[in-house]
């Protein structure tokens, strides 16, 4: 993921309950999803929350994807269905709550 | 059986999905607009916690700070504490603060969190029409000041100064009503 200059994400597990955080999510089938690793976030201050840090990602990023392979499952292409819902700030306003549509082409061998 | 490891780099869409140029906007606060070019506020019909139908119609005559928040936002929650000042203030000189909340979560969200600030204003759930009506709301918050003939005075995107407002209310609330009342003709006896 990139992001711009000036903007942040919540990370995928924000200090309080209220703020939307990152998720990626997929339906894999075949496959089976073993586990999904978001990077580590860091703490920021911003001047509308002088006395609580978020939990944030800003600029370039990768989020990783482990995906298991069924012993029964058929091999060849397939496209697996991703979500990457979102909510974006900068330091004066908020953007509402996104969610990204993923194809992710793979080939099982 | 193997494992396949696939990472994933979703290149600059979001923020153009979302709306939003390379580099941060800047609040763009808006002085009065004089009164001959200002637009009628679209009227709306929502609910706010009590269930209660609200219709910004029936706000005509007073001076309207319209907000349109969400508990995610932070910046939002900074404006809170002003709004609630101003309507303590300035209730009994013809002036409220509506609060759309536009979360998602509804009122599940936004009542806890209502009643842990001791927000003192109406408060409302926004939907998508009400949304529409106020141009898309690209970003919160979102803070128009409507004067007693129901039109648009000014509006704040994004974190404003809270003299910004205040100047505002009282140019407003200081101004003739412009509302119009049909003249009387009284016949001398």
């Amino acid at each position: 993921m990139t992001l711009g200059a000036g903007y942040h994400v919540n990370s995928n597990a924000p200090h309080e309950a209220y703020l939307i955080p990152l998720k990626l999510s997929w339906t894999a089938a075949p496959l089976d999803v073993a586990a999904v690793t978001y990077p580590k976030p860091t703490d920021e201050t911003y001047p509308f929350s002088p006395d609580q840090p978020l939990s944030v990602y800003t600029g370039n990023f990768d989020i990783a994807t482990k995906f298991k392979v069924p012993a029964d499952a058929t091999g060849g292409l397939m496209v697996l269905d991703g979500k990457l819902r979102y909510q974006a700030c900068n330091n004066t306003m908020c953007f509402p709550p996104n969610t990204v549509e993923i194809k992710l082409p793979v080939e099982v061998r | 059986m193997y494992v396949a490891r696939m990472s994933i780099a979703v290149a600059a869409i979001l923020l153009v999905s979302a709306g939003c140029s390379s580099s941060p906007r800047t609040v763009r606060a808006a002085s009065l607009r004089p009164a001959k070019e200002r637009k009628k506020a679209p009227d709306f019909e929502l609910k706010d916690a009590n269930g209660q139908t609200v219709h910004l119609s029936d706000y005509r005559g007073k001076v309207v700070l319209l907000d349109f928040w969400a508990t995610w936002c932070g910046p939002c929650k900074v404006e809170i504490p002003w709004f609630e000042e101003f309507e303590r203030q300035n209730k009994d000189k013809g002036f409220a603060v509506i609060g759309v909340a536009m979360d998602d979560d509804g009122w599940d969200a936004v009542k806890p969190f209502a009643k842990e600030r001791g927000i003192n204003y109406r408060l409302v759930l926004g939907n998508d029409q009400v949304a529409d009506l106020y141009g898309g709301l690209d970003a919160l918050p979102t803070t128009l000041l409507i004067d007693r003939g129901g039109n648009i005075a000014a509006v704040h995107i994004g974190l404003s100064g809270k003299s910004e407002f205040e100047d505002g209310i009282q140019e407003l609330l200081n101004a003739p009503s412009g509302i119009s009342v049909p003249a009387v003709l009284v016949r001398a006896e």
